[in-house]
C-alpha cells in the first residue's frame, strides 16, 4: 500500500500528536524542547505554584536571560560575561525570579555571567538543543528561527508557557501549509535577510497567518545554517507562526559535535530519522508561491512594519501610487512617523545609529560579513554603531578571529550579548526622532524606543551604512 | 490562582481605533514588560499613542475620550495584535476594561492569548466590519451587543453580524474554565506518548 505523500510539517505534526484533534477539541501536541526567558515566564511559574504543580520535564526545558539584560561592557574588562549590573530594579527582580524558578524546578539556566548565555534563539541551535524533527516552543514569537533545522518551532503566550511547563503539551488546531519556493542564485550583496524582507513585502505582514511556511528551492538550499535561521526567524513578520526548512547535509554538519547533539550510535540513529523528514516529492501544500532569487536586491524597510520594505536602490513609495485605497492611510501614517518624503530614493537617507545584532542577525557569519565591509574604514562622523553578538559563544568565536578589533578600530562599540536595541527594554535604545539602521526584525513605531525610527536591513547594508552615515547599497562601495 | 471569567453576553459602548496592523508593541510597549504580574498594565495600554512625551494624555486619542473607560468593546482594523507573543497585550486590554476586540482579522498568537484570558476576538467579514466602523463613526455612543452562544454582534438593535469561533475556546469561555485542566486530564496519554519516545534525550 502506498502511503499518501507528506510534507515536512505533516510528518512532524503527526509524530507529535498525543491526542488527535476532533470536531470539538484541538489536538494535544507534544513539545520536545521548551526554551524559557525572563520576560514571558514569571506569570507562568506563578500559576504553577498557585496550583501546586511541578514542571513535568525540566530535562526538556532550558532557560536563559536575554531581553532585559544590559549589554554595556564593564569599563576595562577584557573578559566576557562582565556587563554592567542591571540598573532597572524591576528588570533585576524579574531576572532573580527566573533564577529562583529555575532553581526550584531543576531547570538548567544560562544566566548572566555564564559562558553559554545569549539570545534564546541563538543559543538553542548553538548548543545543539534544537534538532531536526523536534517541536520547539518558547514564549517569544521569533521561536520560528529554530524551524531552520527542520523543527516545528513557534512562539506561545505566557498561559501556554504554563501549559508546557505543567504538561509538556499544548492544545493546537492544525495549521495550513504554505510553500515559499525560492529558486536560482542570489546576486552579489543579496543575503538571507534580503530574501525574507522581500518575501514579507510580497505577501504582507498578515499574509502567512494561519499557516506554517516551508521554504524550499535551490536558493534556500544554498544558504548556510545561520542564513537559514535568519529566513525562518522573520516568518512571524509575515504572520506565519512557524517557518521551516528541510534538514540536509548542511544541517547535520552544523549539528555534529555540538554539546547537546546526539553522539555515537545515537547520532547514527538520529541521522536515519532526520533523513526521512524532508517533504515527499509529490506532497502538496495549501498554498504555494515562487520567487526568483535572481530578481532580488538588498532590501531596506522605509515604513513602520517589515512589509514596508523596498530594494535599497528604490524610492520611498508615494501614497498617490497606492492602488488599494484601504492601504493609503497606513502608508501616509507611516511616512509621517518616519519623517520621509515620498518619491525620494531611500539610499542617501541619513542615519544616527547602526545596530548590528538581534536573534535575526547576530551570529558569527553576520559579524564576519559586516567586518569584511568595514575593515580599513571608519564609522561615519556623528554615527553611533553598536555591535551586539548574539551569545557569549558568538562573542568568544568573533574575538578569536579578532573581529572585535575590526569593529573597535572602526569606531563601533563591541558589546555584551543580549536582545539589546531590538527591543529597547534593557537600556539600549534609540532616542525619539533618531534614525537607526538595524539588522533586527521589527520597525514598528517605538520598537527601538519611544519615537525611534527604524530601517531594517542586512548586516552588509548595516556595515555599508555605518561607514557612510547614509543608507548605502553595499554593491556601490568600492 | 488565575480563574477565567465566564463570557456569555456583553452589552456595551465601544472605542474606535480603526488602523490596520496594530502590533503588540503599540498595544503595550516592551519597556513595560519587566513586570512579573499580569495586572496593572491597563495604565500603559497604547502608551505611546495615548500620552505625549511629557506623559500627558493626548486629547485626540480615542482612549482618552470621555466614556472610553466604560467601553468594553474595541473596534480595530485588520491584523490586530500582529507581532510579538507577549500576553501582556490582552492583559493590558482587559485591565483597561475591554472584553472584546472587533476586527477583520487578528494576529495568530494574539488571538489565542486573548481567548485564554477571556478577551473575545470578534473577526468580522470585511463588509460587516466596514458597517460597524461606519455606524460607530456616526454615533460614538452606539451600544453593541455580543452573544457568545449565537456568535453574533449587533449595533443598537440592528441586524446582527455573525463571527467564527472554534468550539473548544467557545466552551471554555462560556463555562469560565481554563484549558490547563483539559491538558492535565490527558496525563495518562502523555505518559504513554513519552514511553514510546524512550530513545530521545537532550
Amino acid at each position: 500500500m502506498n502511503l499518501p505523500p507528506k510534507t515536512l510539517f505533516e510528518k512532524l505534526w503527526s509524530g507529535h500528536v498525543v491526542r488527535p484533534e476532533t470536531e470539538n477539541a484541538p489536538a494535544v501536541l507534544y513539545v520536545d524542547l521548551h526554551l524559557v526567558h525572563e520576560v514571558t515566564s514569571p506569570q507562568a511559574f506563578t500559576e504553577l505554584h498557585a496550583r501546586g504543580l511541578r514542571v513535568r520535564r525540566p530535562d526538556r526545558t532550558v532557560a536563559t536571560m536575554d531581553h532585559s539584560t544590559p549589554t554595556t561592557p564593564r569599563p576595562g574588562a577584557a573578559q566576557s560575561g562582565t556587563a554592567l549590573p542591571v540598573l532597572d530594579a524591576q528588570a533585576a527582580s524579574q531576572l532573580s525570579r527566573l533564577e529562583d524558578n529555575c532553581a526550584e524546578h531543576g531547570i538548567p539556566l544560562y544566566k548572566l555571567g555564564d559562558d553559554r548565555q545569549g539570545i534564546v534563539h541563538v543559543i538553542g541551535p548553538e548548543l545543539g538543543l534544537t534538532q531536526p524533527g523536534m517541536t520547539v516552543v518558547c514564549g517569544d514569537s521569533h521561536t520560528s528561527t529554530h524551524g531552520a533545522f527542520g523543527a516545528l518551532a513557534f512562539g506561545i503566550g505566557t498561559t501556554e508557557v504554563s501549559h508546557v511547563l505543567a504538561t509538556q503539551c499544548l492544545l493546537r488546531a492544525r495549521p495550513r501549509t504554505m510553500e515559499i519556493r525560492i529558486d536560482g542564485s542570489l546576486g552579489r550583496g543579496v543575503t538571507a535577510k534580503d530574501v525574507i524582507l522581500a518575501v514579507i513585502a510580497r505577501i504582507g505582514i498578515g499574509g502567512g497567518a494561519g499557516h506554517v511556511v516551508e521554504y524550499t528551492g535551490s536558493a534556500i538550499r544554498s544558504l548556510d545554517m545561520e542564513a537559514r535561521m535568519t529566513v525562518c526567524n522573520m516568518s512571524i513578520e509575515a504572520g506565519a507562526r512557524a517557518g521551516m526548512i528541510a534538514p540536509d547535509d548542511r544541517t547535520f554538519e552544523y549539528l555534529a559535535g555540538r554539546p547537546h547533539a546526539p553522539a555515537g550510535v545515537g547520532w547514527d540513529r538520529a541521522l536515519e530519522r532526520w533523513r526521512s523528514l524532508p517533504s515527499d516529492a509529490d506532497a502538496t501544500y495549501d498554498r504555494s508561491l515562487t520567487i526568483a532569487a535572481s530578481a532580488l536586491a538588498p532590501m531596506v524597510s522605509y515604513g513602520t512594519n517589515p512589509g514596508m520594505s523596498i530594494p535599497v536602490d528604490g524610492a520611498v513609495p508615494h501614497p498617490r501610487d497606492i492602488t488599494d485605497p484601504e492601504k493609503r492611510p497606513a502608508l501616509e501614517k507611516a511616512l509621517r512617523y518616519m519623517g520621509l518624503e515620498p518619491g525620494r530614493p531611500i539610499a542617501g537617507q541619513h542615519v544616527d545609529i547602526v545596530f548590528l545584532g538581534s536573534c535575526t542577525n547576530s551570529r558569527l557569519s553576520d559579524l564576519r560579513a559586516a567586518a569584511a565591509v568595514m575593515r580599513g574604514r571608519h564609522v561615519a562622523p556623528g554615527v553611533r554603531m553598536l555591535v551586539v553578538p548574539g551569545s557569549q559563544q558568538v562573542k568568544h568565536d568573533a574575538e578569536r578571529e579578532r573581529l572585535d578589533e575590526v569593529f573597535r578600530e572602526c569606531g563601533a562599540e563591541w558589546r555584551e550579548p543580549g536582545c539589546s536595541m531590538c527591543i529597547a527594554m534593557n537600556g539600549d535604545r534609540v532616542d525619539a526622532g533618531q534614525y537607526a539602521l538595524s539588522t533586527s526584525n521589527r520597525n514598528f513605531e517605538g520598537r527601538q524606543g519611544p519615537g525611534a525610527r527604524t530601517f531594517l536591513a542586512s548586516p552588509l547594508t548595516a556595515a555599508a551604512t555605518a561607514v557612510t552615515g547614509v543608507i548605502t547599497d553595499v554593491r556601490t562601495l568600492a | 490562582m488565575y480563574t477565567l471569567e465566564s463570557f456569555r453576553a456583553l452589552t456595551s459602548t465601544a472605542v474606535l481605533l480603526p488602523h490596520d496592523d496594530i502590533d503588540t508593541d503599540q498595544i503595550i510597549p516592551a519597556r513595560f514588560l519587566t513586570t512579573t504580574e499580569r495586572t496593572g498594565l491597563g495604565a500603559h495600554l497604547f502608551a505611546d499613542w495615548r500620552y505625549d512625551r511629557a506623559g500627558q494624555p493626548r486629547r485626540d486619542f480615542p482612549l482618552n475620550a470621555e466614556g472610553a473607560h466604560e467601553a468594553r468593546v474595541l473596534i480595530a482594523g485588520r491584523n490586530f495584535g500582529c507581532g510579538s507573543s507577549r500576553e501582556h497585550a490582552p492583559w493590558a486590554l482587559l485591565d483597561f476594561g475591554f472584553r472584546a476586540v472587533v476586527a477583520p482579522s487578528f494576529g495568530d498568537i494574539f488571538r489565542e492569548n486573548a481567548l485564554k484570558n477571556g478577551l473575545l476576538p470578534v473577526a468580522l467579514a470585511r463588509a460587516d466590519h466596514e458597517m460597524v466602523v461606519y455606524r460607530l463613526a456616526g454615533e460614538p455612543d452606539a451600544v453593541f451587543h455580543i452573544e457568545l452562544e449565537a456568535q453574533t454582534i449587533a449595533v443598537s438593535n440592528e441586524r446582527p453580524f455573525t463571527f467564527p469561533l472554534d468550539p473548544f475556546p467557545k466552551r471554555c469561555l462560556s463555562l469560565g474554565v481554563d484549558q490547563l485542566g483539559y491538558l492535565l486530564d490527558a496525563a495518562g496519554e502523555i505518559d504513554a506518548y513519552e514511553r514510546g519516545q524512550a530513545s530521545f534525550s537532550l
